[in-house]
């Protein structure tokens, strides 16, 4: 999107509000709906991935050391994350942004 | 061009053929079903180039339409009664993603108690999903209204469905004489479908996407704008097609109404019985006049308006229960449209031809020398109900 979605008026809509930009949700941040934030305890983290593949929203990035850490601007806090740690490494605390 | 006589459900599906549609899709109910058969015959027998989808509901019947048209194909469904209901929350849909389906509602009485027959009470209960709504009161007009319908729904300024509603028995399964137009005059006024967006991997686009409450009001603001601009565009088309095929169609049609104060309205095929009443009143020398609205969605106000300019009393004609409103569905509208224009008319609401009950037009001549005065009990009059 060219311009933040409350700017659009009706006239900017394409027909049937048809979306011809693909990876435009890129621009939807969605980090604002989180309270819970995942966090890390690297000594039990094994780098084995799953907290990234479960991901539903591709906010779990794999990192240059190899351990795997939130994109804040995206990752709702919604801990599936945490769930799926075989290792418990992952917490979920309260976000106090 | 010579006439024939032929099943009006089987003509529908020959104008389906006419307007070349490429995918159909549909699940049979009775009344509608002998114009899905004759499409699957007509496909079968390699009449008709399309794709003819076998679903399990129609709910899928719809959705199957909603795919084919975001692919870009010129699409027909047809259902009645239950069917209709079952596809309720695809109509949204179909009309919010501004897909040009046709679809030919055979009207048909909403269950329970069971009915095969027909009324309207399938069609007020989705009246307001968005969808172009054409009326039709005779054969003819049902093939005209489809090869119409194309051409306005796929109109850029338009992109939205369109449903031709024919009555269920008393015009699906009756023997008419139709005109059928030649293929070539049908191929220049129906040009094969451009879609705006199409789902195609070569340019992806996303249809149904999430509204974020940001935008929702937006989006459905614009829809309504192009279902109130459609007016103008159907107004031209059946102007063209007065010009191409020598019959002529208005959005609001009359009958002996210059001369008379005193009118009913209705919809679909009660009107030609009301013709018939009216005929008999004026060989007894009272002059009334009719009403039809071959456009019920959008709402042809301004017609309208210009039309009742002289009627002092209007006697609304419904096939369908207000189940618990004030008034049947057509009534309160009318009702509400005369109040906020300033009409001074005395309205009557009478309720006929329910679950495909006969109405003799002897009727409407009662009802036009005997206005029904509201008793206490309920707002109208149903004809002939035995209390």
């Amino acid at each position: 999107m060219a311009k933040p979605m409350e700017k659009y008026t009706w006239r900017d809509l394409n027909v049937g509000c048809v979306i011809d930009e693909p990876g435009s949700s890129l621009e939807y941040k969605t980090g604002d709906w989180r309270n819970l934030l995942p966090v890390t305890d690297y000594s039990k983290c094994t780098k084995c991935g799953l907290c990234w593949l479960f991901c539903p929203d591709n906010a779990m990035k794999p990192k240059d050391d190899g351990f795997f850490g939130p994109d804040l601007d995206y990752c709702k806090g919604c801990g599936i994350c945490a769930q799926e740690c075989k290792f418990a490494a992952i917490q979920m605390v309260e976000d106090k942004k | 061009m010579k006439k024939v006589g032929i099943e009006v459900s089987l003509a529908i599906a020959e104008a389906a053929k006419l307007a070349r549609v490429e995918v159909v899709s549909a699940y049979p109910i009775t009344p509608q079903t002998h114009i899905v058969e004759h499409l699957a015959e007509l496909v079968a027998d390699g009449e008709l180039e399309a794709a003819y989808l076998n679903v399990e509901s129609e709910h899928s019947a719809l959705s199957a339409c909603v795919g084919a048209a975001a692919a870009g194909a010129r699409t027909f469904t047809s259902t009645s009664a239950q069917g209709l209901e079952l596809m309720h929350e695809i109509l949204f849909i179909a009309s919010s993603l501004r897909l040009p389906i046709v679809m030919v509602l055979v009207n048909r009485a909403l269950s329970a108690p069971l009915s095969i027959w027909g009324d309207h009470s399938d069609v007020m209960a989705a009246r307001d999903c968005g969808w172009i709504m054409l009326f039709c009161e005779n054969g003819q007009e049902a093939v005209d209204s489809v090869i119409m319908a194309y051409r306005i729904g796929e109109d850029r300024r338009v992109l939205l469905p369109v449903a031709v509603n024919i009555d269920g028995f008393t015009l699906s399964h009756v023997i008419e004489p139709v005109e059928f137009p030649d293929q070539e005059l049908v191929d220049s006024f129906l040009p094969p479908y451009k879609p705006l967006f199409t789902l195609n991997p070569e340019r992806p686009v996303t249809m149904g996407a999430y509204g974020m409450p940001e935008i929702y009001t937006e989006a459905k603001y614009a829809q309504e704008m192009a279902i109130l601009n459609s007016k103008a565009v159907i107004k031209e088309v059946m102007e063209e097609f007065g010009k191409v095929f020598k019959r002529n169609y208005r959005v609001v049609e009359t009958y002996n109404l210059e001369n008379s104060e005193l009118a009913f309205l209705a919809l679909g095929s009660i009107n030609e019985n009301i013709k018939t009443a009216i005929d008999i009143l004026k060989a007894k020398g009272t002059n009334v006049g009719l009403i039809s609205l071959r456009l019920y969605r959008p709402f042809p106000s301004e017609e309208l308006l210009e039309v009742l300019k002289n009627v002092k009393r209007l006697m609304v004609v419904e096939r369908a229960m207000p189940q618990g409103a004030t008034n049947s569905p057509l009534f309160n509208e009318l009702s509400a449209f005369a109040f906020h224009n300033g009409l001074n008319i005395i309205m009557e609401n009478y309720i006929a031809g329910l679950g495909g009950r006969d109405v003799d037009p002897q009727e409407f001549v009662n009802i036009a020398l005997n206005p029904f005065k509201k008793d206490g009990k309920l707002n109208y009059k149903i004809i002939g109900v035995r209390e």
